[in-house]
């Protein structure tokens, strides 16, 4: 049967193996984008450029910054990038919120999109100006290089990879535990579905909003540190995976971070799967399945009705 | 009262039409200065192939031909732009151009939707254009106009170099990963008829959307499908992913990745680790001789890095072009033209002869990626494995379906 | 439509009428303006005046676009019989759009409008007929009526005009009638406006396929100026793009989407040799009118006067 469909049963499963990688990435990438969009209902379409701008600072802490400081020596490499880019990305989302999004929660969320598309086109004409469009090298760290051969499938599997799946998959169900789970988390929960009673609670409702924003920002930086070795460093990585990152949050569900982190998962497999027997659909397989869910289902297949 | 108004113009645009009270109507004659324009992308896809160094080309060529900036007595003038590759903008400033700014001849053209959207915005004002950067047959067969030179290179002299090559070493299964696009398209075709008529065969093909970041699923496919040689019939950055990630999931060390369209930019991009042992073919290396040689420093020395064979082939069209227009004394599209179809081109760059379908006929190199080890300077990336004589690069004009040689 | 605003509606279209008789302003751009305002105006039909924010509105200017170009080359249709087919086609599409977007509310019809422009994209990469990358090019602009050569530049120019005036006349029309009340209701409080017994959603939707039609005429337009139709004129960008001329101008202002599409198209021709400066320009204009600009250029004009008077 596998081979009427033009594809062997390991080939297949190779296939499904390199969807699961792309998928993860979706996930880690949705995350941050659940939390801002599902949670704090503010419509972040910057959120792609953050991307590719956690990238851009992974490869300017590597390769750039020991001449900008003038210590040769300095580098930020792939290991302290994973944490410190994120905290950046983090800081500067804090700036965001505070001086900017802040003044536009009373307001239609509409305001909110148009304003955050706007930063989008600022930050990636900045570093298309600065850098140009070919795009820069980040090499993959020397721990990770290389790959391994999965000999029952027939196929090599970089180590890189499938670091990304691990790295994704345990922050993505950690942050999805802290939310969903913890006392934190349900401040969270709680300041998003009435702000007003939690304060009156005592509880700095605000602080914790920008907080959260920043995080989801940070996510976005830290997916792009996990991109810079796989696809060139470069300004437009994020702007084509944005309305694809919106399409899993709006799937999984406003306010379900399983459900974001679900959906990207699966869209990587159906991708993986559209790009075996139709590979031209792939880049629209996600907006048929966005269209059909919010036709059906428009809370999303994991969401709960606000 | 809206109705009054819109009769109004109707009626107006009925009368005035063509009344030469109108201050626009109609293409610009340049006056006492002979207008170029480099339209490429400056900062898109494939501006490090074409792009500003393909400005600086045409500076130099200006500066080359004469001390003085003129020709038949008047100034030279230089314009760019930025088309970004996409055909709307490219036609839109090509139009402009002609008609407000007086320009006389666009070159560069990279990437083939632009060149073909502009050819036919300069037949229409009857004004010159020479296709540098793009390389779709096309553009001198269906599409082919009467102002028109291609001068650097195309599909079949790629697919003649390159493919017919590596074919005849014995590479006989081939798969091809193409960009979903006219450019990969005709690539993949143009390969595809120099494979079977080697005596090779074509397992299979995957298309990628243009442009892709991500190939790995296309790079498992050309892997399980056991084939000799995984062919990429894509450009620019879309290469240069599929040849890292080639390397990245092991697919060189049973199989030949094969980019069909490589430049030296791209090489550079690469580094020689990556790139090392790929056959490419190129219609100029800065490195091949003396008078290349003495180009490229120069042209170094401005831009910063080598130039392409698009970049070259900017300098030479130029250059050409203030030949022809000194030779026919007129910056008259036809009288250029006909100039330009009957001189025998020797530059130091590109030798050989316009054709009457506004092909460029010239000499294509067979190029290897040298190793790390081989290389001893900055930018020593080629070992010059064949020349391709003109006429094998060059689709046979019998062949051809361009309109002006078959008659219409 | 007191005095005053009359006298400035008839300068302006003095101006326009006047405009090939001088040479600082290319012909060629004006009409580009001039179709890009009607794109904005008809956009503005839908968010400024119904409430509705459309993702997709790219769908319809460029299917329009499509349908014009093909008719008028492959199949040799004159001019106006293009622009009608395209118009008629974009309508339908907005029709099958509008009454799958309609269902939803607020963001979730915006994501819907989004996917399904998207699989209209997809269509238009893959169909043959719109020649995919390369598009539709040399589209011949034929004879308008069998009459009037549109090669001319002035002659087109005015035919533009004249659509331009007919599309604006036709909203202003929907604006000031018992039928834009409606919309402006159902803008203000869509709950109160289904207690007062109107069928909101068929307004809706009729307010969607119209704006859609006439955004499929500015795309016929616009494909006759420039003699092509290609990918950018469907892709999600376009959206962006149409959004950002109506709130720059001033959403629910009748000419603000005008001023809007001027301001814009004017930046980017101004703007364009320096490459990534129009992103970022276009980025900070965006962010400046949503901080500080709400009211876009033309409302924050007719808030100053009001507090005047």
């Amino acid at each position: 049967m596998f081979e009427l469909l033009g594809i062997t049963p390991q080939g297949l499963v190779a296939q499904l193996l390199v969807g699961l990688i792309n998928g993860s990435f979706y996930a880690i990438l949705s995350l941050g984008l659940a939390i801002i969009f599902g949670l704090l209902n503010i419509i972040n379409f910057a959120h792609g450029a953050q991307y590719t701008m956690g990238a851009f600072v992974a490869w300017i802490g590597l390769t750039q910054i020991s001449q900008w400081l003038g210590f040769p020596e300095l580098s930020i490499n792939y290991w302290f990038a994973l944490i410190v880019v994120p905290l950046v990305m983090a800081g500067f989302g804090l700036i965001l919120e505070r001086t900017m999004l802040r003044r536009l929660y009373h307001l239609d969320h509409l305001y909110g999109l148009l304003l955050t598309f706007g930063l989008a086109l600022i930050i990636e004409g900045m570093f298309r100006h600065w850098y140009g469009i070919s795009g820069e090298s980040y090499p993959a760290p020397e721990l990770l290089q290389g790959a391994i051969p999965l000999e029952s499938l027939g196929i090599i599997l970089p180590k890189y990879r499938v670091w990304v799946v691990i790295i994704s998959l345990t922050v993505c169900f950690s942050t999805w535990y802290v939310i969903e789970r913890t006392k934190l988390g349900a401040y969270l929960r709680a300041g998003t579905e009435n702000p007003k009673l939690l304060q009156a609670f005592g509880i700095n409702v605000p602080l914790m909003i920008s907080l959260a924003y920043a995080y989801g920002v940070g996510l976005a930086g830290f997916a792009g540190v996990l991109a810079a070795p796989i696809f060139q460093v470069n300004p437009l990585m994020g702007s084509n995976l944005i309305i694809v990152v919106f399409a899993v949050v709006v799937i999984g569900g406003m306010g379900s971070i399983m459900g974001a982190i679900l959906t990207g998962l699966g869209l990587g497999l159906v991708e993986g799967l559209t790009k075996v027997f139709y590979p031209e659909a792939s880049g629209v397989v996600i907006f048929v399945i966005m269209a059909i869910v919010l036709l059906i289902r428009p809370a999303g297949l994991f969401g709960r009705e606000k | 009262m809206k109705l009054k108004q819109i009769t109004a113009c109707l009626v107006a645009a009925t009368m005035f039409g063509s009344n030469p009270v109108f201050a626009q109507s109609g293409p610009k004659a340049s006056g006492g200065v002979v207008k170029i324009g480099v339209l490429t992308d400056l900062s898109s896809t494939y501006s490090d192939l074409a792009g500003p160094g393909a400005v600086i080309a045409a500076k130099m060529a200006i500066a080359d031909f004469s001390k003085d900036g003129t020709v038949i007595g008047k100034k030279i003038e230089l314009v760019s732009a930025d088309h970004q590759n996409k055909a709307d903008i490219a036609a839109n400033k090509a139009r402009e151009w002609y008609d407000k700014d007086g320009v006389d001849v666009i070159v560069e053209l990279v990437s083939t939707n632009v060149a073909l959207a502009v050819m036919e915005v300069a037949e229409q004002k009857n004004k010159i254009t020479l296709v540098s950067g793009a390389a779709s047959l096309p553009i001198t067969n269906e599409k082919c106009t009467a102002n028109n030179v291609h001068w650097t290179y195309d599909t079949y002299a790629l697919s003649n170099g390159t493919a017919k090559a590596v074919v005849k070493q014995g590479k006989k299964n081939w798969y091809f990963i193409t960009a979903d696009y006219a450019f990969g398209a005709a690539l993949e075709k143009d390969s595809t008829n120099v494979v079977t008529a080697n005596g090779g065969k074509v397992l299979g093909t995957s298309k990628h959307p243009f442009p892709n970041s991500d190939f790995s699923s296309y790079l498992l496919k050309a892997q399980a499908s056991g084939a000799d040689v995984v062919a990429l019939a894509n450009a620019g950055q879309d290469t240069i992913n599929s040849v890292k990630q080639a390397s990245e999931f092991g697919i060189n060390k049973k199989q030949t990745v094969v980019p069909l369209l490589m430049f030296i930019s791209d090489v550079h991009s690469l580094g020689l680790p990556a790139a090392q042992g790929m056959y490419l073919t190129e219609g100029f290396y800065w490195d091949k001789d003396d008078k290349t040689r003495a180009f490229s420093k120069r042209f170094i020395l401005q831009h910063k890095r080598m130039p392409t064979s698009v970049q070259a082939g900017v300098y030479s069209s130029v250059l050409a072009y203030l030949n022809a227009v000194q030779k026919a004394g007129t910056v008259d599209t036809q009288a250029v033209m006909k100039a330009l179809k009957s001189t025998n081109i020797d530059d130091g760059l590109f030798k050989g002869k316009i054709r009457a379908d506004g092909k460029f006929e010239h000499d294509m190199y067979l190029l290897e990626v040298k190793k790390p080890s081989e290389s001893t300077s900055p930018w020593d990336y080629y070992n010059v494995r064949a020349v391709i004589p003109a006429a094998e690069a060059t689709q046979p004009l019998s062949l051809s379906r361009c309109k002006l040689v078959t008659n219409k | 439509m007191n005095s005053k605003v009359k006298l400035l509606y008839g300068i302006l279209i003095l101006i326009a009428l006047l405009l090939p008789f001088q040479n600082f302003i290319y012909l060629v751009f004006a009409m580009k303006v001039l179709c890009f305002a009607l794109f904005a105006c008809a956009f503005n039909l839908l968010l400024g005046f119904t409430g509705l924010l459309s993702f997709g509105h790219a769908a319809f200017f460029g299917t329009a676009a499509y349908i014009t170009a093909y008719l008028c080359k492959e199949a040799g249709f004159s001019p106006e019989l293009g622009i009608v087919l395209g118009v008629v086609g974009s309508g339908a599409l907005g029709f099958l759009i509008g009454s799958l977007a309609i269902r939803r509310q607020g963001i979730y019809f915006a994501m819907v409008t989004l996917a399904l422009s998207q699989m209209v994209y997809f269509l238009a990469v893959q169909l043959p007929f719109t020649g995919g990358e390369d598009g539709i090019q040399g589209v011949p602009r034929g004879m308008l009526f069998g009459l009037i050569d549109l090669k001319n530049d002035v002659a087109m120019y005015y035919f533009v005009l004249a659509v331009f005036l007919l599309g604006f006349a036709i909203i202003m029309r929907a604006v000031h009638s018992p039928f834009g009340q409606v919309l402006k209701a159902i803008r203000e409080n869509e709950p109160r406006a289904i207690s007062l017994g109107y069928n909101v959603d068929r307004f809706k939707l009729m307010s969607f396929v119209i704006s859609a039609a006439l955004s499929g005429l500015a795309g016929s337009m616009k494909t006759l100026v420039f003699q092509l139709a290609t990918l950018t004129d469907i892709h999600w960008h376009m959206s962006g793009e149409v959004v950002l001329m109506t709130l720059l101008g001033g959403m629910g202002t009748i000419l603000g989407p005008v001023v809007g599409a001027g301001i814009v198209v004017g930046l980017q021709n101004y703007l364009a040799n320096i490459g990534s400066w129009s992103t970022i320009a276009t980025g900070f204009i965006f962010v400046i009118c949503v901080l500080a600009f709400r009211r876009g250029v033309v409302g924050e004009i007719t808030a100053h006067f009001k507090n005047k008077n």
